[in-house]
């Protein structure tokens, strides 16, 4: 078991550098550090349309640099984190986001899991709670002293 | 009662059985559009034989076609005899985007192909492409006499896809007078 967990502290620590090894590097300029790291965290959090397991930073799809682009501008045209996601929103969808809006479409998405998990947990404590409550396996007196007869014989 | 609660478990996995093989053969590529029922958004972009700035003035009365492509786009060529046959026989207006293309890439793709479309214009930096919700050519999109969008088509048209989808999506637009 340690083995076990062992080893996946290491795979996570082999693959994780890779990642960020991938990302594909802009030459954008911004004006302060802040705005650097919200492109950054906005191209992390947004997904790529055409290659659709990489967020914006690993693509190298033509799509991704536009995106990337048009999010350099908006950041340095002031807009805000809220604003640059409803424009992606707009002319995206859901899909553009990792983690979707809560919305009423996607709320089954979001609590689903919980849903099950509720569900599973009352099932399981029902089926728990039964066989707890089966008769236990020791004999009554009566009993017993029926076993001893036939064993007698 | 107690019959149904020995069948729960087994009507459960089978619900879910079922949307998980459903999602098994949904196409992944084709994200719906949430521009569909809306404006086309405002552009002004060259013209690809002259350069001459174009907006949405130029754009025919509609109903129309618009097709995002590209001369390095393969599935384009593909669906190109379509838009040929369509534009040969007038049967709808069509108007091209050249999606992030070199401009004379494009101009000898449409001398070696043909030019099925009213007009081109040109979206170097996929800028419009964006306003659109494209993320690869090629795409196309039906509009309406108003100017909306009422239909987008992901990957190739080709004559099933026109027979199928545009022949009645256009009849609606006709019988609804848009």
């Amino acid at each position: 078991m340690i083995r076990f967990a062992l080893m996946l502290v290491l795979t996570a620590a082999v693959l994780g550098p890779v990642d960020s090894a991938f990302a594909q590097v802009d030459t954008f300029e911004f004006e302060t550090e802040e705005q650097q790291q919200r492109f950054r965290r906005l191209s992390n959090e947004l997904r790529c349309p055409m290659c659709q397991n990489t967020n914006l930073t690993g693509s190298t799809g033509g799509v991704a640099e536009d995106l990337r682009r048009e999010i350099h501008r908006m950041i340095v045209d002031g807009m805000t984190d809220r604003e640059i996601e409803q424009f992606m929103f707009e002319r995206y969808g859901d899909f553009i986001f990792y983690r979707p809006r809560l919305r009423a479409e996607t709320v089954l998405l979001w609590f689903g899991p919980l849903i099950f998990f509720v569900v599973g947990g009352v099932v399981i404590s029902n089926i728990i709670r039964k066989s707890k409550a089966v008769p236990s396996e020791t004999l009554s007196e009566e009993e017993q002293q029926q076993l001893d007869r036939l064993l007698d014989k | 009662m107690l019959r149904l609660k020995f069948f729960l478990p087994a009507i459960v996995f089978i619900v879910l059985a079922g949307f998980m093989w459903r999602g098994l053969y949904l196409d992944t590529t084709e994200l719906p559009s949430v521009l569909i029922n809306k404006p086309l958004p405002e552009f002004e972009l060259e013209n690809v034989y002259d350069n001459q700035l174009t907006g949405k003035q130029s754009l025919p009365e509609g109903p129309f076609l618009l097709n995002v492509w590209g001369s390095y786009c393969l599935p384009c060529l593909v669906e190109h005899p379509t838009f040929m046959r369509l534009s040969e026989s007038d049967v709808i207006p069509i108007v091209g985007i050249n999606y992030k293309d070199q401009q004379d890439a494009a101009l000898d793709w449409l001398e070696t192909n043909g030019d099925p479309f009213n007009f081109s214009i040109m979206d170097p930096l996929g800028r419009l492409g964006i306003d659109l919700g494209v993320y690869g050519a090629p795409e196309t999109f039906l509009i309406d006499r108003n100017g909306i969008i009422r239909y987008r088509h992901v990957s190739v048209l080709d004559e099933q896809a026109w027979e199928e989808i545009f022949v009645p999506a256009i009849e609606e637009l006709e019988r609804e007078g848009s």
